[in-house]
């Protein structure tokens, strides 16, 4: 319950935070993908199933606001947490690399799926374009962002572990 | 191994490629679903409005400020130096603007014969403010703080200035989304208005940072659409209000195959710094199918 309330408030701060504050703070209009380090890091973190629950809340957000049809995003991020929980069993919370590497690859992997759906079948052909002008920069962005914030949601989850485990609840 | 196996005294939870096929199958639902219709925009977008918009209200005013301040603060040294010699300057402007008032009377009357701006004036509008951007680096999308509550509807266009910004694309109760047309998937019905010539506006993710957007097919036979024309909405648009202005042509190619026209528009509204927009609350009448 307290995981769920908590978890619910970090997707709410980082979606708040990506579409807000940091189109402030913007590099040549890119914005970092807060919401791809959120996914990611549950899904090591945490397992397959929070990481697709998560992805499919924070994929819902953004349909909801910005996307043209519902359920596209939601899917997308769904697998990304998904993939990321397959990793769980290798993941060291000691271990920076490992993060920063899965969050590298789950945002290339969401730029280059929005290309491909969003831009190809549109016949905009240019993909060494979008990669250097877009998926590139967002991709330097996010991992920036994400050596501090990812921190932040490690130790979060640590606390939300520890205060688990005292109260005797089994956690899944 | 069975994946519904219980482990000892366990209780039953779904495994989680089950719950991942069945979430699948639930988007791809929903995919389909909202690709023509807006089944679920409406208690969705009500449950997110509620829970989302407010805060968003709140940060992008403090955003907002937060940046006028650090803007402010960067510039001090360049306005020392600057105010010295505007203060020289304010001398000869004094003169100038009397000489320029004259001026004033005869644009006025040429803009009643232009008849632009008296039309927008007929339309009745209401002032919006930009609370959120797009999360994403795609496209070009925002959400204002006024929704179906304040009588906005889908398709209603957007203005900023003189210029034309986008329509709106979805309600909530209490806010709207807004596409521009500098999005990449998005295409406006134009016309040059000297000549009345007919065209398309798109805009293009590469032109973002060169701050143009694209017009293509154009039929302009005679050679009379020159750069720095006027490109306004198009009469025969679905969705616009005619004679909104869109911006100035900048550059003019003909295409290979000899008969159309394309080129760049330079937008008459600054997306870059974009806060506030004004909604026009009619809607273009079109024919009922």
């Amino acid at each position: 319950m307290k995981r769920g309330i908590i978890t619910a408030l970090l997707i709410l701060i980082c979606f708040l935070l990506q579409c807000t504050v940091f189109r402030f703070l913007a590099f040549g209009g890119i914005v970092p993908n807060l919401l791809i380090v959120l996914t990611a890091s549950f899904g090591f973190m945490r397992g397959e199933k929070t990481g697709l629950i998560i992805g499919f809340f924070c994929g819902l957000l953004v349909d909801i606001f910005f996307a043209s049809v519902i359920g596209y995003y939601a899917l997308l991020y769904m697998y990304i947490g998904y993939m990321n929980g397959k990793f769980s069993s290798i993941f060291y919370p000691q271990d920076i690399k490992l993060p920063v590497a899965l969050i590298l690859c789950s945002d290339f992997f969401y730029g280059t799926i929005c290309y491909v759906i969003l831009f190809l079948l549109r016949s905009r052909f240019d993909f060494m374009y979008y990669l250097l002008h877009i998926i590139l920069p967002e991709i330097v962005y996010t991992i920036v962002v994400t050596l501090l914030l990812y921190p932040l949601v490690l130790w979060i989850n640590n606390r939300l572990e520890r205060s688990e485990l005292r109260s005797g609840k089994k956690f899944v | 191994m069975s994946p519904i196996v219980k482990k000892k005294g366990e209780k039953f939870t779904l495994p989680s490629k089950y719950l991942l096929f069945i979430l699948t199958i639930l988007c791809t639902g929903m995919v389909l679903l909202t690709f023509n219709t807006t089944v679920f925009s409406g208690p969705l977008s009500a449950v997110a409005g509620y829970v989302v918009v407010p805060f968003e209200e709140g940060i992008s005013a403090v955003g907002s400020w937060l940046s006028g301040r650090s803007e402010e603060l960067a510039s001090i040294r360049v306005l020392l130096t600057e105010n010295e010699a505007l203060k020289q300057k304010v001398d000869e402007l004094t003169i100038e603007n009397t000489r320029l008032q004259q001026d004033r009377y005869e644009l006025t009357n040429l803009r009643q014969l232009y008849n632009l701006d008296t039309q927008y004036d007929e339309y009745e509008k209401t002032g919006a403010r930009i609370i959120a951007k797009d999360s994403g680096n795609w496209f070009y999308s925002f959400v204002i703080n006024k929704g179906a509550a304040d009588g906005i509807a889908v398709d209603m266009n957007v203005m900023a200035g003189s210029g034309l910004v986008g329509r709106v694309v979805a309600v909530g109760p209490n806010w709207a989304k807004v596409k521009s047309i500098i999005a990449d998937d998005s295409n406006v019905s134009a016309m040059v208005l000297a000549s009345s010539d007919n065209l398309v506006v798109s805009g293009n993710l590469k032109l973002y940072n060169s701050g143009v957007i694209e017009f293509g097919q154009l039929i302009d036979s005679d050679n009379v659409v020159v750069e720095g024309d006027k490109i306004v909405t198009s009469n025969i648009s679905d969705k616009f209000l005619p004679g909104i202005l869109i911006g100035y042509v900048n550059t003019i190619n003909s295409d290979a195959n000899n008969l159309t026209k394309s080129g760049y528009i330079t937008p008459a509204v600054d997306f870059e710094h974009l806060e506030e927009v004004l909604v026009i609350m009619e809607m273009k009448q079109t024919v009922e199918e």
